[in-house]
């Protein structure tokens, strides 16, 4: 019976011949059968996945190696990254029927590498949510608690790597979007640093801030992943040059930074679960234990940061999404006898859900004539603060530690004012303000048994460094 | 005394009796659609006339996920345009997006340069009545064509074409800085000359490579304060240009006269009629949202990269001009050797072999411009190579052919035949001149035998006939006998 821990011992494991690719796969799409309620996957590549395995199990026989870095590992993909001749809908119904007709650049390498893509995950429509209820294709349950929600955007990803589903899941972090469910559904979830991952094929929802994230069971497994899908890229402007570092070798190798930071006051902020705050001080105390210097700073924009990002995102999210016409390709309302305005009102209306809509008409409105300095050019004020803000901070810490989220999963339903749901965003957003990297890791279990975790954010470009420090705290955490 | 002027004739002829009490403000749009080989953010061709919707990728779609990336050609070809107007090149760069919604634009927004274009101020330099006068730019920037909507195909559809869609343009806008329409002739005559010149711009007007709008308003003389504007569009040839503003400006100024108000809109020039109508209001404006493009890093121009564009680039036409001047050509002449860059190469490098400067200008300003009008090729196309004609101007000089000969009989042969020279071709077909008096008597004995009652004309003393004399003995040598030679042996025999 196949059972999966790391992609190591996977691999080790190919290697002497105890197991196989297409056992692998096999494994995965029984356990996705089996939970299917959980809704996390929209489309399943089964046929596909299994001819790649054994594929790989051919070449693997007649060569005797690996066929790359990711050999067999079984990848899951949210549904706003592009796969060749495979549907892509960003969950929404406006997409509906759009096949892509091209790679995006992480899934091109993750192929190159070796990896089987194993179907595409169900998430908030065009990555707009903190809950995976904007779906148009039905909520994501979380699988610790199947009437809690399992955060959002990037739900159904998260959940297939709680529930076993899939090895490793790509998602996207505008704002939070990978790390707050990777807190829901107690696993390792990583927004590296802006750009470090191209964003070419990855569906826009706000593109200062998008950037592909991973969820892995393990900090090692997020690596190798990472180290493969970064790098430079001829086709995002975007992307950073910087050469890509070989994260899961160096992630024991280098120097664990010491010097850590926490915000006072997020912690002091009111929206915070106690018990979250209790977890959190009292890893503080674990951490200083072993040899970390931990201090307090004063981060007097934190009420900022959450309208900042809402104005900014919108905006960007506004001229992004004004693509989805119904002109080219996707959902168009029938109805001949129409002007061409009433085709995009009607198409635009039907196609979109409420809360796409909410971002739309808030971004354009941000942006009018009249409006613009009041809101976008103010909020690129703030924002150009805290990235002066950051510089600062990383000149005397190498880390700043906080919670993901300020409270644990919820339930459906439970949330239904849009600015309480913004909230849920006031830790994760900042690191999207300023380009950092940052991770969530699932250190903590909640009184009422569900999973959550704390946030771990670097200097820009410090990704390894980040890796590293996490890899020290989840060891930390599992010796307690 | 004040005079009623009967409508009709005013509109049509007597604007110009307005003249001292109105002026006109122009600016012009012109876009210039850039000769890259590939798009201004992908590498999808630009290649003009492929069969509709063959040059779209997904990024020239706008499929969800594309990015766009700038094509660094097309930004060297703005800097060039920039340098040649003696614009300041802006260093740090960014794009940004124009919102709208229009079946032909994929993004649902056009990336172009809002805040910061590339180039700004300047001037191009023009001929008026007056003399020179420099025309004010406020800038030139880059930006994405748009697709092309197509009503006429399908009666209950509008086809899309984005072949188009994501192709470079510049945008070059003036001051309201012209005041007559034929300042904006010569305006756009001047721009077109200089893309070409650059070889940034094939220039052509009808395949709308080159396009103008122009913003037109009028005021009462001596005052500052600009008159409501309207902005015409769809001016596809030069001519149009001056047609669409002559039409507006007297519409304009007979609307002020009536009393009435002059409504700020967007009109559209119709060339079968060479009026305008009105097709919006701008009071029903688009608000375009403009905000920095977030999916393109902004780009530093550096020194070098702009160094290397100045040193790159060709000696301007009224450079040029100047220089033909001071070696002793009429402004005529230097102004036709400059209407186009590969006259002016040709030219260069014929004169760089040869003193005769006026005698190489006439030979490329007549019998060549001529061979390559009707051939419909250019001139660095032309079959001919410079020293061919080198060899054959010095031959004209030397005397040993004449001017017709050279360009009638022997430059065809040439043409298409570098391998030979002047002189063989010449000797070839027997054209040389003969100052040999025997052969030249034997002709004028002909020619003084076969027209008897023109010999006694001459003798009773119409003196003038002696041209026509000279004319048949040139016609029997076949252009051969030296015609000094000849009058002198006729007027001896004659006057015998």
């Amino acid at each position: 019976m196949f059972s999966f821990t790391s992609i190591k011992d996977y691999h080790a494991d190919l290697l002497h011949g105890r197991t196989t690719c297409v056992a692998a796969v096999q494994y995965f799409l029984a356990q996705i059968a089996t939970k299917k309620h959980l809704n996390a996957f929209l489309e399943v590549y089964a046929e596909e996945a299994l001819a790649r395995a054994a594929q790989l199990d051919d070449s693997l026989t007649e060569s005797g190696s690996l066929q790359g870095p990711l050999h067999g590992v079984v990848i899951g993909l949210k549904d706003v990254i592009c796969y060749k001749d495979h549907a892509v809908t960003a969950a929404s119904k406006i997409l509906e029927g759009f096949t892509s007709i091209y790679n995006a650049t992480a899934v091109e390498r993750l192929l190159a590498a070796g990896a089987v893509i194993i179907g595409r995950q169900n998430c908030d429509e065009f990555a707009m949510g903190s809950s995976n209820e904007n779906s148009a294709y039905g909520n994501v349950l979380n699988d610790a608690d199947n009437d809690r929600v399992p955060g959002g955007s990037s739900g159904g990803s998260a959940v297939a790597v709680q529930a076993g589903l899939c090895m490793v899941s790509l998602g996207s972090d505008t704002g939070g979007s990978v790390r707050q469910p990777a807190d829901f559904c107690g696993i390792v979830g990583m927004k590296p640093t802006y750009g470090r991952i191209s964003r070419y094929g990855l569906i826009a929802y706000a593109s200062s801030f998008d950037q592909i994230g991973i969820f892995a069971r393990s900090v090692p497994d997020l690596a190798i992943v990472l180290e493969i899908i970064a790098g430079k890229d001829a086709y995002d402007s975007t992307a950073s040059a910087t050469p890509v570092e070989s994260y899961s070798h160096l992630l024991h190798q280098v120097a664990t930074p010491k010097r850590i930071a926490y915000f006072r006051q997020a912690l002091e902020h009111a929206a915070l679960d106690p018990e979250i705050a209790a977890a959190f001080r009292s890893f503080i105390k674990t951490l200083t234990d072993n040899g970390y210097e931990v201090e307090p700073i004063d981060f007097e924009y934190l009420d900022y940061v959450v309208p900042a990002y809402y104005v900014l995102t919108t905006a960007e999210a506004s001229s992004n999404l004004s693509r989805y016409d119904g002109v080219k390709y996707g959902y168009r309302s029938n109805g001949n006898d129409v002007s061409l305005t009433q085709m995009y009102n009607k198409t635009r209306t039907e196609g979109f859900g409420k809360e796409v809509q909410r971002r739309i008409l808030l971004g354009t409105f941000v942006l009018s004539a009249g409006y613009f300095d009041a809101y976008f050019t103010k909020a690129q004020k703030v924002r150009y603060l805290l990235v002066e803000k950051t510089k600062e901070i990383f000149s005397q810490f190498d880390a700043i530690i906080s919670p993901t989220v300020p409270s644990p999963a919820f339930k459906f339903g439970e949330i239904s004012d849009p600015i309480e749901m913004f909230l849920a965003d006031i830790y994760t957003v900042f690191a999207n303000l300023t380009g950092i990297p940052a991770i969530s890791l699932p250190l903590f279990i909640h009184s009422n048994n569900i999973p959550f975790g704390m946030q771990v954010m670097t200097f820009q470009e410090n990704d390894l460094c980040l890796l590293s420090l996490s890899e020290q705290m989840m060891q930390l955490a599992s010796k307690k | 005394m004040l005079q009623l002027i009967p409508l009709q004739p005013f509109i049509t002829r007597n604007t110009m009796s307005f003249a001292d009490k109105y002026e006109a403000v122009i600016g012009l749009e012109v876009h210039a659609q850039l000769a890259t080989a590939s798009k201004l953010f992908c590498g999808d061709s630009t290649a003009f006339g492929a069969a509709p919707n063959t040059h779209v990728s997904a990024i020239t779609l706008g499929h969800p996920g594309t990015l766009p990336m700038t094509n660094k050609k097309a930004v060297e070809y703005a800097i060039k345009m920039g340098l040649a107007c003696h614009c300041e090149i802006e260093r740090y760069n960014y794009f940004a997006r124009k919102n709208y919604f229009y079946p032909d634009l994929p993004k649902g927004y056009q990336v172009s340069q809002h805040t910061t274009p590339i180039c700004k101020g300047g001037y191009v330099m023009i001929k008026t009545e007056t003399g020179n006068r420099d025309i004010q730019l406020n800038r030139i920037h880059l930006e994405e064509d748009a697709g092309k909507s197509i009503h006429d195909i399908e009666e209950d559809y509008t086809c899309v074409d984005y072949n188009r869609a994501g192709t470079p343009l510049i945008e070059i806008v003036t001051e309201p800085d012209l005041h007559t329409a034929d300042e904006a002739y010569q305006y756009v005559t001047e721009v077109r000359r200089l893309v070409r010149w650059l070889g940034i711009c094939d220039g052509n007007m009808e395949e709308g490579s080159l396009r103008c709008d122009a913003n037109v308003s009028v005021r009462l003389k001596g005052e500052t304060k600009l008159g409501t504007k309207v902005e015409v569009k769809n001016l596809n040839s030069i001519r149009n240009v001056k047609r669409a503003i002559e039409y507006e400006i007297t519409r304009m100024i007979n609307l002020l006269e009536k009393g009435e108000r002059i409504i700020q809109q967007t009109r559209s020039f119709d060339a079968s009629t060479d009026t305008t109508f009105a097709i919006r209001d701008k009071e029903e404006a688009n608000d375009y949202r403009y905000f920095p493009e977030p999916d393109l890093s902004p780009f530093h121009l550096s020194e070098s990269f702009i160094q290397n564009i100045q040193e790159a680039q060709p000696a301007l036409p009224y450079e040029l001009q100047e220089k033909y001047k001071v070696a002793g050509l009429s402004e005529y002449d230097a102004a036709q050797l400059c209407t186009e860059k590969e006259i002016s190469d040709y030219y260069n490098k014929v004169i760089k072999h040869t003193t005769h400067y006026k005698a190489a200008a006439n030979w490329i300003n007549g019998p060549l411009r001529q061979h390559v009008n009707d051939a419909k090729i250019t001139f660095d196309q032309l079959q001919l190579s410079p020293l061919q004609l080198v060899a054959l101007i010095q031959m004209v000089e030397d005397g040993k052919v004449n001017f017709s000969v050279a360009s009638q009989r022997i430059l065809p042969v040439l043409i298409g035949n570098e391998e030979l020279t002047p002189l063989e071709v010449a000797t070839e077909m027997n054209l040389l001149q003969t100052s040999n008096s025997s052969e030249i008597e034997n002709w004028i004995d002909e020619v003084i035998k076969n027209m008897p009652d023109k010999v006694t004309e001459y003798k009773r003393g119409k003196k003038g006939l002696i041209g026509l004399f000279v004319g048949e003995v040139k016609k029997r040598s076949k252009g051969k006998a030296d015609p000094k030679a000849v009058t002198d042996l006729l007027q001896q025999k004659l006057n015998a």
